[in-house]
């Protein structure tokens, strides 16, 4: 098979396919139980460390 | 280290010079002379330096934000000059007398048109781009920027490319790549420093204190990582002689064509839509105080829009020797691309509630806000425009030329300016800008600019694309093209006002800046400019 057939029957099924788990995966994986909670955290990363970089061995990055 | 630095200093000097020599037109002889010029004085600067005592400071404990500050100015600078090539090129459609006889070949429409769009995206866009991202990675990732002085390298690099672009298009160096002009030593520089800002940014993540990546980060990344695969893919090209500017691509035809947009969309979808997301996910929570609506959101919102932004370009290519298959394609997945886009724009704007009242003290908050507003109008307008039927009314007239500027002035700039007047106070220790009310001048005299503008694109372009097919009643066409031409003035005029306000306001707001910076209060204790060692 020439490599333009071989790419395109590729792309149009298990690559397609792939993709598509990936991202509905996603999806799901966002909305997994007990998720609210855990993103609580991440979303307030703006709010911390305005001036400075945290020092080594931090307490803010072990509370996380 | 400096001894190696002088060798390829002094090396880069002497090729340059011999570029220059053998140069076989105008514009590389300039570049050439101009790397010289650049490589010689730095020569210079390293030799002054080599062996004289080094200060060891740890500088671990404070950010780096010298290079962020000149980010700032040169994001601030980059920007009049864009919006001025911008306004007088407008003027140029509307009184063909500006081409001016004594400055043909040089200062023309052709030439300023690329000098005006890469000026806006790239030197504007992309300086602003690469100092917030600099600023938002630090402060995300609780972690001084990796690399040391790389990060200048990544700063100064990335002017270097914008001087040689901009001399290059106005002495006819192009590879007449929309949005990719920069000829082949152009683009091999600018896959260094490119590269080099990868390494930072990823760098800097990589020694993060926080356990998880800011969703800033995320798109930053993206913008960063696809803008490198997508310049190196669209500018593979042969020179045609290593003293020359021309080179020679080596896709041909209708592949060169779909390379060229897959490049083009993604230029607009990574460059102009992911990059700035991250700025709009770090500022606008930050100017609100409140963290993002939905974290899951901005998950969902940033994956939705990696997966189909990627497969958007063939819309560009409608009836053309593209199949129909691929252009099909591109129109789909533009239209599905409105959910991402508008999911994103509803965690943008419902960041504010419960703080809608910001919107009448805080002129910044306003900015953003409408900057929001204006993302989702154009990623409405987009996938509307990439519909087949309504693509063959649009395409080719000023409706595209509008649906771009409103996204650009009104998503792009918006978002910048709200970003700069975040950041000068921050970064130059102020406790507030200057003036919040020349913020307001500039807020309503920039939207007055868009409206305008945008108003007087939809009516030309719709007018110009119904003049185009009319035909009589014997199937003859109406109208020749210059009758299209004529009925487009009026607007032309509108459209170049449109222009001067949004440049007046621009100007404002680096008066503004500058003020903030010379004479606002410092902030006093607690400031950051203090060395932590």
């Amino acid at each position: 098979m020439e490599t333009y057939s071989f790419l395109r029957e590729m792309a149009d099924s298990w690559a397609l396919l792939i993709l598509f788990v990936f991202f509905t995966g996603v999806v799901f994986w966002v909305f997994r139980p007990g998720a609210t909670k855990v993103y609580e955290n991440p979303a307030n990363i703006p709010f911390r460390h305005e001036d400075k970089p945290a020092p080594d061995g931090d307490a803010d990055a072990k509370e996380a | 280290m400096n001894y190696f630095k002088l060798i390829a200093l002094g090396l880069i000097t002497l090729f340059a010079l011999i570029g220059a020599n053998y140069a076989r037109d105008l514009a590389y002889l300039v570049n050439a002379l101009t790397i010289a010029l650049v490589s010689a004085g730095l020569f210079l600067w390293v030799l002054r330096n080599t062996d004289e005592p080094v200060k060891q400071v740890d500088l671990s404990g404070e950010y780096m934000d010298g290079v962020i500050r000149a980010g700032v100015i040169a994001t601030a600078l980059w920007g009049v000059v864009g919006f001025l090539a911008g306004t007088f090129i407008a003027f140029q459609l509307a009184f063909p007398g500006l081409n001016f006889e004594w400055s043909q070949g040089l200062l023309n429409f052709g030439r300023l048109r690329p000098l005006h769009t890469s000026a806006v995206i790239f030197a504007f866009g992309g300086n602003a781009l690469i100092c917030t991202s600099f600023y938002v990675v630090q402060r995300t990732s609780a972690a001084r920027l990796w690399g040391g002085n790389l990060a200048w390298f990544v700063f100064w690099g990335y002017q270097l490319v914008i001087v040689l672009a901009a001399t290059g298009y106005l002495l006819g160096a192009t590879q007449s790549k929309e949005y990719a002009e920069p000829e082949w030593y152009v683009d091999w520089w600018l896959t260094i420093v490119w590269l080099a800002y990868l390494a930072v940014f990823l760098g800097t993540i990589v020694k993060r204190k926080e356990p998880h990546i800011y969703v800033a980060n995320w798109f930053y990344l993206s913008f960063i990582i696809t803008v490198a695969m997508l310049h190196v893919f669209n500018n593979l090209s042969i020179p045609v002689s290593v003293f020359g500017s021309k080179s020679v691509q080596v896709f041909s035809g209708v592949q060169d064509a779909m390379v060229q947009w897959w490049y083009g969309h993604n230029a607009v979808g990574f460059f102009l839509t992911a990059g700035f997301l991250g700025m709009m996910y770090y500022f606008v929570p930050k100017q609100a105080e409140r963290p993002v609506f939905s974290y899951k959101l901005s998950i969902i919102h940033f994956w939705a829009l990696i997966f189909l932004y990627i497969w958007a370009g063939p819309h560009h290519l409608h009836y053309t020797a593209l199949p129909d298959w691929a252009s099909t394609l591109g129109m789909v997945f533009s239209i599905i691309l409105w959910m991402p886009s508008w999911g994103g724009m509803i965690n943008g704007l419902m960041t504010l509630s419960g703080a809608w009242d910001k919107l009448r003290t805080d002129p910044i908050i306003r900015m953003m806000v409408i900057s929001i507003g204006f993302y989702g109008m154009s990623t409405f307008e987009g996938p509307m425009m990439s519909i087949r039927a309504v693509n063959s009314l649009s395409h080719y007239t000023d409706w595209t030329i509008g649906h771009v500027h409103s996204g650009a002035l009104g998503w792009n700039g918006m978002i910048t300016f709200g970003a700069l007047y975040f950041l000068v106070p921050k970064l130059w220790n102020r406790e507030r800008l200057y003036s919040l009310s020349m913020v307001s001048w500039h807020f309503w005299l920039a939207t007055i600019g868009i409206i305008l503008y945008a108003a007087a694109m939809w009516v030309t372009g719709i007018m110009e694309g119904l003049m185009w097919r009319e035909v009589d009643a014997n199937g003859f066409l109406v109208n020749s093209f210059a009758d299209t031409v004529a009925a487009k003035f009026p607007m032309y005029v509108v459209r170049g006002l449109g222009g001067v306000l949004y440049i007046a306001g621009a100007i404002i707001m680096c008066v503004n800046l500058y003020l903030t910076v010379k004479r606002s209060p410092a902030v006093e204790a607690s400031n950051s400019a203090v060395p932590a060692e």
